[in-house]
């Protein structure tokens, strides 16, 4: 069982815990700038990004696939400024038109070329394959601290970790100013805060989760995570540092309790093969909103 | 002619440099009609002084262009004859209630510390004297008792007084205020009003977008009527009259007067 954990299953659960803690961090302050969907808009616009790496590069690798996410979702925020301002349209409605078009036209993209003898499909873009990312070089747990097996560790791993630490430092770093500007911008903008770049940034930092998370897990996950556990957390506590470490409490219980449903769930209900772990993360992490939902003890609003 | 002008310049010069907050040529616009055009104003040092004109008139914009909230299509800020950026810890600012999102997580005795962020910074610890200094000015506003709970479990006349702690907290020279006596119980008017001039009294200068006409006299010192321009400013005895209201308000004066709500704004 030991052995068979740390190799199999202890991966891809610390790389969910990861990335749901990484979504969730910078999702408290969208969910509250009235901006939770550029998550949302950032995971699907990754996918025609992706795409056109391939394209170029011809290439089903990390760098290249990165960098095209990357592109992909700067050039989205600005297209959906550009069409909020613009167009002077509400931001709801100029992400929903930028990223159901490039997610659209990734799609087209993708079945128009000739992927079909590499691992790159619009499944792989939603699911992700949290349950591929295994440590070959585990033996047992003794390998957590065993140099050479550490070396053979997921890359999907240490990626997240530095996806995480950039994020957490930033809103550390940042917290006051982001927090006063999200709460009142007029008056952040009175003690001189810049709040136009601050607010950007954190549209980056958010940018930053869901290129990297989407590879390994997919973006339904990274969808669910910007969402849900910050959304929850809100009902529990009426103080923001509160609302972030419930939101992280939360992620982590779905990403842990997700993984482990999806993986041995069918098993205890006789059924042979196991399902989709983003799917199941991303639906406990539904259900743990429904429960705060019924139950939180700050469910109220006050007009 | 040229001796002329250069006199006036100096002139102006010598009144930006004495005055708190000096605005020149001020012009803000959101599409294709300007909001405000072209707007002088001078406060006076120690005085209150209000905006008042119709609706859409451009007041609250000119306060914002002011603090460099926005950013103008022309026109220049003096604070006590320097920059904006040099002179931000001697301006707090209360901007409109309605511009907040109420249910935001977040503490009375947090907002009010968020009026120390200048002094604080990203990063500088929250010491026992900060406490005191928010708990002082939530107690000048009469809101002492509701230091721990949500904002969004206060009345609007209750979170109009946090506002106002808010600013107290920045200790700064000059007080702007953004329709400070919109929504709020008559009550919370005596007790903001009372405030104020407590700070004028202390040698600080006050400004504040005002609606209700029938109070100007009694609650400020110097009053400007703005209508997209300047209609008229300068001392409540001299410049708040019935022609200058006309001229500024239109034909709407008696209207205005019968519901003042309506010229809100």
């Amino acid at each position: 069982m030991g052995a068979e954990f740390v190799a199999l299953s202890l991966p891809p659960m610390v790389i969910g815990v990861l990335v749901a803690i990484a979504c969730a961090l910078p999702g408290n302050l969208l969910l509250l700038r009235g901006q939770a969907l550029i998550g949302d808009a950032i995971s699907h616009v990754v996918l025609p990004g992706i795409v056109v790496a391939f394209l170029l590069t011809g290439l089903v690798a990390t760098g290249p696939m990165l960098l095209g996410a990357a592109g992909a979702a700067v050039i989205a925020v600005l297209a959906i400024e550009a069409v909020r301002r613009l167009g002077r349209i509400e931001s709801g409605a100029a992400m929903g038109v930028i990223f159901t078009a490039m997610f659209a036209g990734g799609v087209l993209l993708l079945e128009q070329s000739d992927t079909s003898n590499v691992h790159l499909d619009v499944e792989h873009a939603l699911y992700g394959n949290l349950e591929s990312l295994i440590w070959l070089d585990a033996t047992d747990w003794g390998s957590l601290l065993d140099p050479v097996a550490l070396a053979g560790l997921p890359v999907e791993l240490s990626r997240m970790v530095l996806a995480l630490t950039v994020i957490a430092l930033f809103l550390w770093l940042f917290w006051r100013p982001l927090a006063l500007s999200t709460f009142d911008e007029d008056f952040a903008r009175g003690l001189g805060i810049r709040t136009g770049p601050l607010g950007l940034a954190l549209v980056i930092m958010s940018a930053i989760a869901a290129v990297a998370a989407f590879d390994a897990v997919g973006s339904i996950i990274v969808i669910a995570m910007f969402i849900c556990p910050p959304a929850a957390a809100r009902m529990m506590t009426n103080r923001l540092g509160h609302q972030v470490a419930w939101s992280v409490l939360f992620a982590a219980l779905a990403a842990v309790l997700g993984y482990v449903l999806a993986g041995y769930g069918p098993l205890w209900i006789g059924a042979s093969a196991s399902v989709s772990a983003a799917g199941m993360i991303a639906t406990v992490s539904g259900i743990i909103l429904g429960v705060a939902a019924v139950a939180g003890p700050h469910r109220t609003r006050n007009g | 002619m040229t001796l002329t002008l250069v006199t006036d310049r100096d002139t102006d010069l010598a009144a930006r440099v004495a005055s708190p907050l000096a605005v020149r040529g001020m012009t803000v616009s959101y599409g294709q009609t300007p909001a405000i055009f072209s707007v002088d104003m001078t406060l006076r040092a120690g005085a209150m002084t209000a905006i008042v004109g119709p609706n859409g008139a451009g007041k609250s914009t000119l306060l914002k262009a002011a603090l460099e909230v926005i950013t103008p299509l022309a026109g220049s800020v003096t604070v006590f004859g320097g920059t904006m950026a040099d002179m931000r810890d001697r301006i707090a600012y209360v901007p409109q209630r309605a511009s907040v999102d109420w249910d935001f997580p977040v503490r009375v005795i947090d907002v009010v510390m968020m009026g120390m962020y200048r002094q604080l910074g990203l990063l500088g610890r929250i010491r026992g004297r900060h406490r005191a200094l928010a708990r002082e000015c939530l107690d000048r506003v009469g809101m002492s008792d509701f230091a721990r709970r949500q904002i969004g479990q206060l009345s609007g006349g209750q979170q109009q007084r946090v506002f106002l702690a808010r600013a107290l907290a920045q200790e700064a020279d000059i007080y702007v205020l953004d329709e400070p006596f919109a929504g709020v119980d008559a009550a919370t008017e005596k007790a903001i009003i009372a405030v104020l001039q407590g700070l004028r009294d202390a040698g600080k200068t006050v400004l504040a977008v005002h609606h209700d006409l029938a109070t100007v006299p009694d609650y400020f010192d110097d009053v400007v009527l703005l209508n997209t321009q300047v209609v008229a400013a300068g001392p409540v005895a001299d410049t708040f009259n019935e022609e200058n209201l006309n001229a500024a308000y239109g034909g709407r004066l008696t209207t205005a007067r019968a519901d003042p709500e309506s010229v809100a704004g």
